[in-house]
């Protein structure tokens, strides 16, 4: 399919319209998601309306904005007024939120066309978007596997070639770990960068929208149609932001990259760790100072996040009692039995297990052995990360210490899937951004990504780097392509 | 067996007298169709942030400033999990261990020798919603209008010692949360609600005994009648020696039955599971914000009832019937600048003026109708018991005395002349009670003044036909 820039190139010297466009993405998904099921809901009739809107736009010569006419695809969790937003589980099966979320306003406010709406993980929980009380989606490379997740609808529809541009949500690594499994870019911005009013919520302290895209470039304009200080979200952050394709330019000649030894060490893939580490070679050649150093967090870091997200996940998820919207038990005699039926109905085993775990580290007598410890240790993550970015301009690792698994390989073992989130979780402890970037492939031909984190705010670095690895690998990024 | 005293200790709920809701823009007027002042924010759909309204924050401040508290420059929000159908979100935006204000204390009145009662803290949190439950219906309504409103919750320490001191705290913190516009603190509007918390214990002891906390008590007498009566539940069981029956529980006041009943024990406690609100960042207070709201305070009832006494020559006890009001206050101010006569304005407030309050939720009178009533009553044109008629009419119309004198025909006769005609008729027709008088029985005198009064309907100045009289008795 087409690259953001080729489109808007296309639209503006009229080669093609935005309706043709718009009927050629929505015919591809009608054609291809039977086999990778990446979308929930697709909005066809408003999408073509929409794009019949910027065609009337074009043909009176006014300036297009910033994603006009492009089809962009959101994950199942971001409000979309009017249009069913399930977060992939039972109890929201109907639920069409009244508003939208300021993410999905700002895609909106610059021509963007929402095409549909992507399946993930329920409620976000899981790597692999095994969890959707939906369906499976497939990774396009092999559909036999995962396409990782919680975003995976988002990740897998990049890289099918369903939309050059999607969205998804990254809590511990949601956005990356499918972005590395599907071979697409996938970025999770500073915390405060996008606003989260109407994303639901998983666990608030860590959630972040981040954009998907086949290439850095498309990426970026991922970035820039969400990106910004909103006032409905008193966590967001009013930064001046840089021009992003001006400092691509720029390459990495002279920044210094950390290689932390932990991200590299036992349990991780053989073939994942000698690419990444071909990799960091090439940035070496490109100019860039490479230097290993210690950051002792992984193994802590990964149980403070199961506590903290779960602990959050435990009230976030306390509205959902059948009382307002979602689905309601048929028969019940008390609130409590109506509350504990709906819920028991409502969610799926993933999300109960995350509920009593979060309540349970919450509750009187346990929270200083492990909510209040897990926060000691998320300070102790943010001061190591602080340390870090005070002599590397980025540190580097592989995005996951495991390739692309098969559906149903470890769905049955929650422990081994948390496991997957080794080297993504700290970065969302620290508040701080990180990219995945394709890396390359096994020798079974599946997609490696190749994780870059900057210090906050630093977004423009991440870009700068992935570009100049981009550019030097040059993959071949069609999962279609014949033979694969 | 030594002597018992009562420890007693307030948690008080106060709305926040702000225009809107405390995360979002909903109005917060009171008495709306159900669910009009509600917004995806305060009804909790998925994905909705809650943004602080700053004007909270300020009254909160003053608040603290008002009750002689410690502001804490740094304070956060955190989350109070429990489900109940009322909270929109399962979880109440409340502030745990770093509230807006802490230790500060409220002086009760003369009666109490202005005894300090400590405040331990006070927190801004949000409202809940309100259930309906249909009578002959198996149905429950919600109505989320409160839900989001903002609340500060006042905590005392367990300083007062009897249901009157309470109830004498209440009414005075009311009246300098009504002064400094932080609430309007009406109790039938829920925006004003109390629980209490109360135990007993020996004199000269300093333990905490087992505790009760009573709720459900919808006005100050409530208050003052469910203490008595739980401190006397209380009293008895250790009189008897059965002071173990007393449990840690929260108890239902009943007041049609007029008693407490167990609503739950320390067994069926909710576990909040607080934790800090990560949706909110902490707030930080710069002393020069503090300082601005602290120049927003007006004068404070003590302040005032000084200054009433001082400049006025009002008596403590007539300032403070007419400080306890605000709005009765301020009326008396502006009747004085009119009048300039404040022992007579201060007389009609706390008469008719009170009296009046009793029938109508407002002063029905303007300063001006009752100032020039007062002048009519000074010069003689009507006489002081006419004065209370033209009131009582005054309160159900704009019409000015003068013309309501007119109306009512209640212009006194002060001409000496005409007094005199009737002054003669009437000592003609009671030649009995004139015999009497001359003998030295003075009731007479009493009588004779009644018959000209009743004569004229009452219009006659009393005082011109005293002197007639006089004049004419001597005379014969």
């Amino acid at each position: 399919m087409y690259s953001v820039k080729e489109i808007k190139k296309g639209l503006e010297e009229k080669k093609f319209s935005t309706v043709e466009i718009v009927k050629e993405y929505l015919e591809k998904i009608k054609k291809e998601d039977k086999k990778i099921k990446a979308f929930i809901t697709l909005r066809e009739d408003e999408a073509i309306k929409e794009a019949i809107e910027v065609d009337k736009k074009i043909a009176s010569g006014q300036e297009l904005r910033l994603l006009e006419g492009l089809p962009v695809g959101l994950k199942d969790n971001i409000a979309t007024k009017g249009l069913k937003t399930t977060c992939s589980s039972k109890i929201l099966e109907d639920f069409i939120p009244p508003y939208d979320a300021s993410a999905t306003v700002k895609v909106r406010e610059k021509g963007g066309i929402v095409i549909g709406k992507l399946n993930m993980d329920e409620f976000a929980m899981g790597s692999s978007t095994e969890n959707s009380a939906f369906f499976d989606t497939k990774n396009p490379w092999d559909l036999s596997r995962v396409p990782g997740g919680s975003s995976g609808g988002s990740a897998a529809a990049v890289s099918a070639g369903f939309a050059p541009i999607t969205y998804g949500s990254d809590t511990g690594g949601s956005v990356r770990i499918p972005a590395s499994f599907c071979g697409v870019v996938g970025l999770k911005p500073t915390y405060g960068l996008v606003s989260r009013y109407g994303l639901i919520a998983l666990a608030s302290s860590l959630d972040q929208i981040g954009p998907f895209g086949k290439s850095v470039e498309d990426c970026i304009y991922g970035l820039e149609g969400v990106q910004g200080f909103d006032k409905k979200d008193s966590t967001s952050k009013d930064v001046k932001l840089p021009d992003y394709f001006e400092e691509i330019k720029k390459g990495i000649k002279g920044l210094k990259v950390g290689v932390p030894e932990e991200f590299f060490g036992q349990g991780i893939d053989k073939e994942i760790k000698k690419k990444i580490e071909d990799n960091i070679k090439i940035l070496e050649k490109l100019g860039a100072h490479i230097e290993r150093f210690s950051l002792p967090i992984t193994d802590t870091g990964l149980s403070a996040y199961y506590i903290i997200s779960s602990a959050e996940a435990s009230s976030n998820l306390g509205r959902y009692d059948g009382v307002r919207y979602g689905i309601r038990a048929e028969d019940y005699s008390s609130f409590e039995e109506l509350i504990v039926k709906s819920r028991t109905e409502g969610f799926g085993e993933e999300v109960k297990r995350r509920i009593m775990l979060g309540t349970y580290a919450l509750s009187s007598g346990y929270y200083d052995a492990y909510y209040k410890k897990a926060m000691i240790f998320r300070k102790k993550v943010e001061k190591l990360f602080d340390d870090a970015f005070d002599k590397y301009d980025v540190v580097v690792s592989p995005t996951l210490p495991i390739l692309p698994f098969k559906l149903g390989e470890k769905i049955n073992n929650p422990m081994e899937m948390y496991l997957s989130d080794t080297f993504t979780v700290n970065i969302n402890l620290a508040g701080v951004p990180a990219i995945s970037v394709p890396a390359g492939f096994s020798k079974e031909g599946l997609p490696i990504g190749m994780q870059f984190i900057g210090d906050k705010f630093s977004e423009d670095i991440l870009f700068r780097f992935a570009y100049a690895l981009e550019q030097e690998l040059k993959l071949d990024l069609d999962p279609w392509k014949e033979g694969r | 067996m030594g002597a018992f005293e009562t420890v007693i200790g307030l948690e008080i709920h106060v709305e926040l007298g702000t225009k809107s809701k405390i995360f979002c823009g909903c109005s917060t007027e009171f008495g709306k169709k159900a669910n009009e002042n509600t917004c995806p924010v305060c009804i909790g759909l998925p994905g909705v942030m809650p943004v602080l309204n700053e004007r909270v924050v300020e009254l909160a401040v003053k608040a603290g400033q008002v009750l002689n508290c410690k502001i804490n420059k740094i304070n956060k929000t955190d989350r109070k999990n429990y489900f109940y159908p009322d909270l929109p979100k399962a979880y109440q935006i409340s502030q745990f261990d770093m509230p807006v204000c802490s230790v500060g204390y409220l002086e009760l009145g003369e009666e109490f020798q202005g005894k300090k009662i400590g405040i331990t803290r006070i927190h801004i949190e949000e409202d809940a919603g309100k259930l309906i439950h249909l009578e002959d219906e198996d149905v429950t309504l919600i109505d989320y209008n409160r839900a989001g409103v903002p609340l500060v919750e006042i905590v005392t320490e367990p300083d007062i010692r009897s249901a009157e001191e309470a109830h004498d705290f209440l009414k005075k913190l009311r009246n300098i949360l009504v002064y400094s516009e932080i609430s309007d603190c009406k109790m039938e509007e829920g925006s004003l609600r109390c629980d209490a918390n109360i135990s007993i214990r020996k004199v000269g002891s300093d333990v905490l005994n087992t505790k009760v906390e009573i709720k459900n008590m919808n006005s100050f007498k409530e208050v003052h009648k469910a203490l008595l009566k739980e401190e006397k539940r209380q009293l008895e069981l250790y009189r008897y020696g059965e002071e173990h029956k007393i449990v840690q529980e929260t108890r239902r006041w009943d007041s049609g039955k007029g008693r407490t009943v167990t609503m739950r024990t320390k067994e069926d406690a909710h576990d909040y599971r607080y934790f800090p609100e990560p949706d909110l960042p902490p707030m930080i207070l710069e002393e020069k914000y503090i300082d601005t709201i602290k120049e927003t305070i007006p004068e404070l009832p003590m302040e005032k009832k000084e200054r009433f006494v001082k400049d006025y020559g009002l008596s403590q006890k007539d300032a403070e019937v007419i400080i306890d009001d605000k709005a009765t206050a301020n009326f008396f101010e502006k009747l004085v600048s009119k009048t300039k006569d404040p022992k007579e304005s201060s007389n009609w407030v706390i008469t008719e003026v009170l009296r009046s309050l009793k029938e109508y939720d407002e002063i029905p009178v303007s300063s001006q109708q009752l100032a020039e009533l007062i002048k009519e009553i000074k010069s003689g044109s009507i006489s002081r018991n006419a004065g209370k008629k033209v009131f009582d009419k005054m309160c159900d119309t704009d019409k000015m005395p003068v013309d309501l004198i007119d109306d009512l025909g209640l212009k006194q006769i002060s001409s000496e002349d005409k007094l005199e005609e009737i002054v003669k008729e009437i000592l003609d027709k009671n030649s009995e009670a004139v015999e009497d008088f001359k003998s030295g029985k003075g009731k007479a005198f009493g009588f004779l003044m009644g018959q000209t009064m009743k004569e004229t309907k009452g219009k006659a100045n009393p005082g011109v036909v005293k002197k007639i009289l006089e004049e004419k008795l001597k005379k014969m």
